[in-house]
């Protein structure tokens, strides 16, 4: 019924298991379906440097599952992000027609990972987990800016980081929600 | 068997001398089914598959019985044989209703009793479910349809060569049963139609079995089906003890080598181990050599395939692993999440099982279900406390599947 390739990744999957402090998570399918896959992606410098995965499925979903973690690490994202189904069934050797859907499932638990780490890095832009002053992913509130250094300053009124020679915050000027004037720490 | 692909060509129809002995073949054939279920020779319609037993028996009721009703009563865990049939008739203005099944599988007959009409033409329940093992009170379920007089058909696929089955002290009208579960060849099946049933045939132009299936007789694979099914009459009793004990073996010992497993179908109480304890304690009964499970987390596909490297042949009701990918219908009916259902496994014992095939496979399942739990984000879930079984609102994947077959 599958090919000996299939077999083979359903046999000996690789990269199996979950990473600790993901940059992007991927969970596609649910329980009602019978596939169920989690995908983890770590990126440094725009390269898929580790993918790992969990699968609750039948053969297929648990090759096609490995062979998408195979076929993703060390790419781009932009790389990443352009592997098909099509692209995975072929690799496998083929997949029997009523098990294509499977290898959808792989292509779009890896895709929603990459959206996942795309969607943090820019939300950490917008919500300040980046140092002001050298723009680096810092730490939470309170702790120095590793990079430059500096110790991060905080508007007590909003919370927002502070420009790096101003008292003044830019977001609220200085007032909570009520209108209140914060005391400076 | 092999004379009548040889020899012995001729049809069992032809007055010439190539026609006596294919005719003598099927005569005899037709004697040792019938004993097989206690039934008349003449009560006996071959056909060629235990689905088309099942498709004669419910078309023919409903399409010879138009000037009483258009209605029939079957139980939610028929084989799809059944309720595909019943589906197709709805063109010709059919209704029907499916009487839900209790826990253990069974039909309670005051549920069945609701459902009877005075249009209802035929009530069909199985004898025994393939999937979970169930065995139907049918000789109470045929009284009452009786009562009600409305004919009774019951589905013996998964009875017959398991249990002793006598259609005259069952009370049925039809019983489906085909070859293979007498160990005879595929392509033989018979219908028994009691004797005066009115019936309209689905393959006509010819007078074979009585006007009630047209077509030449498939000689070879029906004198194959007589032969088996005397060998079964002899040996039942020697089988069924034998895969009795086996399947006993499995729901003793599984438990204890594999944590959150599930039999499903009844289980005698006295079986019902601490770690399989979610399981429907019963005094229902199971057909013998038959187990089925639920190994939580692991899809059953995936255990299929490494059960057979393992040199265990086993299926699964999961969606994955049927052609339709749906979750068995059968295990829903009986309350089990869909979840739960991915994850099943049956095992049948033949009589050629040995308590060493069983010794093998209460050795291999438990590496494999870890191995693949070990991959699996449901026990991932479970391990950190979260519900692995959680649906969000409205997740289904009926679009998605149909789309694919389109």
């Amino acid at each position: 019924m599958y090919s000996e390739k299939v077999m083979e990744h359903f046999r000996n999957p690789r990269n199996v298991g979950e990473i600790d402090k993901a940059d992007g998570v991927g969970e596609v399918g649910n329980p009602v379906c019978g596939d169920m896959m989690t995908f983890y992606v770590k990126i440094d410098n725009g390269i898929l440097t580790d993918v790992k995965f969990k699968t609750f499925g039948c053969g297929a979903a648990i090759a096609v599952s490995s062979m998408v973690s195979e076929m993703a690490k060390g790419k781009t994202v932009d790389e990443a992000m352009k592997i098909s189904n099509a692209d995975v069934a072929k690799e496998l050797g083929g997949l029997p027609p009523n098990k294509l859907h499977c290898s959808n499932l792989g292509a779009d638990a890896l895709h929603k990972a990459i959206e996942d780490y795309l969607a943090r890095k820019n939300e950490g832009e917008k919500e300040g987990c980046r140092c002001p002053y050298c723009d680096e992913p810092v730490a939470p509130p309170g702790v120095p800016c590793v990079p430059c250094n500096v110790k991060i300053r905080y508007c007590p009124a909003c919370g927002k980081p502070l420009p790096k020679d101003s008292e003044e915050c830019p977001e609220c000027s200085g007032h909570d929600a009520a209108g209140r004037e914060a005391a400076h720490q | 068997m092999l004379t009548f692909l040889n020899e012995d060509f001729g049809s069992p129809s032809s007055m010439h001398r190539f026609g006596t002995r294919p005719r003598a073949a099927l005569d005899d054939a037709r004697t040792q089914v019938a004993a097989l279920i206690n039934s008349r020779p003449d009560d006996i319609v071959f056909t060629a598959s235990a689905s088309e037993s099942n498709n004669l028996a419910i078309k023919g009721f409903a399409l010879a019985h138009r000037d009483k009703g258009m209605h029939i009563v079957a139980s939610a865990t028929e084989h799809v044989s059944v309720l595909e049939a019943l589906k197709s008739l709805c063109v010709l203005g059919l209704e029907y209703d499916l009487v839900p099944v209790e826990p253990d599988g069974t039909v309670h007959p005051d549920k069945l009793a609701a459902a009877i009409k005075t249009e209802t033409v035929l009530v069909s329940v199985m004898h025994a479910n393939y999937e979970v093992g169930t065995i139907q009170n049918i000789k109470e379920l045929a009284a009452l349809a009786r009562r009600y007089r409305v004919p009774f058909h019951s589905d013996g696929t998964a009875a017959v060569g398991r249990i002793p089955v006598d259609v005259a002290d069952l009370g049925v009208d039809a019983y489906t049963f085909p070859a293979m579960s007498v160990y005879g060849p595929k392509g033989a099946a018979a219908l028994y139609l009691k004797r005066g049933t009115r019936i309209q045939s689905l393959i006509e132009g010819g007078f074979q079995e009585k006007n009630r299936r047209a077509g030449t007789e498939d000689v070879a694979a029906i004198a194959g089906f007589g032969a088996a099914a005397a060998v079964t009459k002899a040996k039942l009793p020697e089988w069924s003890a034998t895969m009795t004990k086996l399947a006993q073996r499995i729901f003793k010992e599984l438990p204890g080598k594999l944590d959150h497993v599930l039999f499903t179908g009844p289980v005698p109480p006295e079986t019902g181990p601490e770690s399989a304890k979610d399981s429907v304690a019963s005094r229902a009964k199971r057909i013998p050599g038959h187990v089925s499970v639920v190994v939580e987390f692991v899809e059953g596909e995936a255990m299929l395939l490494f059960l057979d490297d393992g040199g265990i042949a086993a299926a699964s009701g999961s969606s994955c692993s049927a052609k339709t990918l749906k979750a068995s219908h059968v295990l829903l009916a009986m309350g089990l999440p869909h979840t739960k259902a991915q994850s099943s496994l049956v095992l049948t014992m033949g009589k050629d099982t040995t308590d060493a095939d069983v010794t093998l496979f209460l050795e291999k399942l438990p590496p494999i279900a870890a191995r693949l739990r070990e991959i699996s984000p449901l026990y991932a879930k479970f391990k950190k406390g979260e519900d692995p079984y959680a649906v969000k609102p409205g997740e289904t994947c009926e679009d998605e599947h149909q789309a694919e077959h389109e």
